[in-house]
């Protein structure tokens, strides 16, 4: 259990865009209601060059949130303390706004499987996430975000429900959460289960930044529908509903528009962070 | 029926494997094509972690048999770190020994060029060596140290690396040569290039590097290729920013 101060409530409670290397110089220019970046770790870990001046330039004029995808912190095994101490590295010297990562697991053994791949909430998962986000936060020195997955299926094995595995987490470690609505549209989509059931459910105290993003739509072998997270095309309407429903419970928060593949130019990025803008506006 | 992460991740990367059981869909039935999704995030995340690494060996196989070889290269290699910047390293060797792409002798030499010019990216920081720290007296210049710069990369090849490069990046570029070439790869600023050495001048350097002074990596290179030429290596080397300030010393 960490008793810091809290550091999610350092990020702006605004619209803030994932970084993309390509829109670098009009982001710069022309932020608009952007006040905040995040970056995923892993790609600012090399020694120097592009990556790492950049990142130096943006965090004098935004505020930044690291986002991990690779620290496998549902892993079986123990968290990679090369990996550990790299995260230490890089907020060390980017002092960011907020760092987060997934309850998710990507390692096995010496592999990286680059996906963030499901767990069941079991007790014994319980116990395991609780002690790897309690070592993230001594060796980090501060409150991480922990993100709901995405979800494609659901383990028979199951004991606990979703949103009652991450209010528990929250308990034990202190650490904050952050609520990606459109993983939640998608996993209620994926499980027949219900969206604003889940948001009612959801500790959202404890939330530090919400993500919104796009997804695919498929259907299964049965005809079922499928959404698949993908990041790569605008937020859809009941996505939107979605965030405007959690923020009138929650209050305003930090609110990220993530959009990673077939990344389209500033101004379209530009014009979703202005919708989340206009999502915040009634709470204020 | 618990489903470890062996299980799953066995499962994973072997599609003929059926998928676990214990694994379901919103109407608790098996998860079959659910699986799937999981199965084709990996490999296709991979892959495209492989595209972006390696520009010219895509260019040169084309995205069909691109995806082909790092569909079969992402199951005999999975990532061993979290950062896809150092992926891919053992795709050369992989390509050494590729039967299906034996054909391309020299593709494994530009998927080394390819990880050369990734690696110069994201090397650290390092002033240039600037031309007058040489402009000394003679014997002061013989016993001098210098150090590659962080981003600077050399790359061996028996092809005529340097002119398929030039192929596949610059218009009206000449047809390569039937020449063995060595590659220089420096990063002045932010974007690392590729220059071609002249002969012995990947040995001169690489004996730099090794800690020989300015004299005995001449002396090396020149028992190597007796034609060698220091001055046209030495210029090519400070106008690439090849070598770095830091650890000069001049005794």
């Amino acid at each position: 259990m960490l008793d810091n101060s809290p550091r999610f409530d350092h990020l702006p409670a605004a619209p803030g865009v994932g970084y993309k290397p390509q829109h670098f110089d009009e982001l710069r220019a022309e932020p608009g209601p952007v006040a905040w970046l995040e970056i995923h770790a892993e790609n600012y870990m090399g020694d120097g060059g592009r990556p790492i001046a950049q990142l130096r330039a943006l965090s004098e004029q935004f505020a930044v949130s690291v986002h991990g995808v690779g620290l496998s912190i549902g892993g079986e095994g123990p968290l990679d303390p090369a990996h550990l101490a790299r995260l230490k590295h890089l907020v060390g010297w980017l002092q960011p706004a907020s760092f987060s990562e997934h309850l998710a697991w990507s390692t096995h053994g010496a592999e990286f499987l680059n996906d963030l791949l499901p767990l069941p909430y079991t007790d014994e998962t319980l116990a395991r996430v609780a002690d790897h986000i309690d070592q993230v936060q001594s060796t980090l020195g501060c409150q991480m975000l922990l993100e709901n997955p995405s979800s494609y299926l659901a383990f028979a094995e199951s004991t606990w429900s979703e949103t009652d595995f991450l209010s528990e987490l929250v308990r034990r470690t202190g650490c904050g959460l952050l609520l990606d609505v459109n993983n939640v549209f998608v996993s209620a989509t994926n499980l027949g289960l219900s969206a604003r059931d889940y948001i009612d459910a959801f500790p959202l105290h404890a939330v530090g930044e919400i993500h919104v993003g796009g997804h695919d739509e498929e259907t299964d072998e049965h005809g079922t529908p499928l959404l698949i997270d993908s990041h790569g095309a605008p937020v859809v309407d009941p996505v939107w509903s979605l965030l405007e429903i959690t923020l009138a419970k929650s209050g305003p928060r930090p609110i990220l528009v993530e959009w990673d593949t077939d990344v389209p130019d500033w101004p379209t990025l530009r014009s979703e962070a202005d919708r989340a803008a206009k999502a915040l506006s009634p709470v204020r | 029926m618990i489903v470890t992460q062996t299980r799953f991740r066995g499962a994973l990367l072997d599609p003929t494997q059926a998928v676990p059981e214990g694994l379901l869909d919103g109407a608790d039935q098996p998860a079959g094509r659910r699986f799937a999704v999981y199965r084709n995030n990996v490999v296709v995340s991979l892959t495209e972690a492989l595209q972006v690494a390696f520009p010219l060996v895509y260019k040169l196989l084309g995205a069909q048999t691109f995806a082909r070889l790092a569909g079969i290269y992402v199951r005999a290699h999975p990532p061993s770190s979290p950062l896809m910047m150092h992926y891919g390293a053992a795709l050369p060797g992989f390509l050494e020994t590729f039967e299906p792409l034996a054909h391309l002798g020299y593709l494994a030499d530009c998927a080394r060029l390819d990880l050369a010019l990734r690696a110069a990216y994201h090397a650290a920081d390092a002033p240039a060596l600037a031309p007058e720290r040489l402009q000394c007296a003679p014997e002061a210049l013989v016993g001098m140290s210098l150090a590659l710069h962080p981003a600077t990369r050399i790359v061996r090849s028996r092809w005529p690396l340097y002119d398929i490069w030039r192929l596949n990046n610059e218009a009206d570029a000449p047809k390569p040569r039937a020449v063995a070439q060595d590659v220089l790869i420096t990063r002045p600023e932010f974007d690392p290039s590729p220059h071609l050495l002249p002969e012995g001048g990947a040995l001169w350097l690489e004996s730099l590097a090794s800690g020989q002074t300015f004299g005995a990596a001449h002396d090396t290179a020149l028992a190597a290729v007796p034609d060698f030429d220091l001055a046209q290596a030495l210029t090519l080397a400070l106008q690439t920013s090849a070598l770095t300030d830091d650890k000069t010393k001049d005794d």
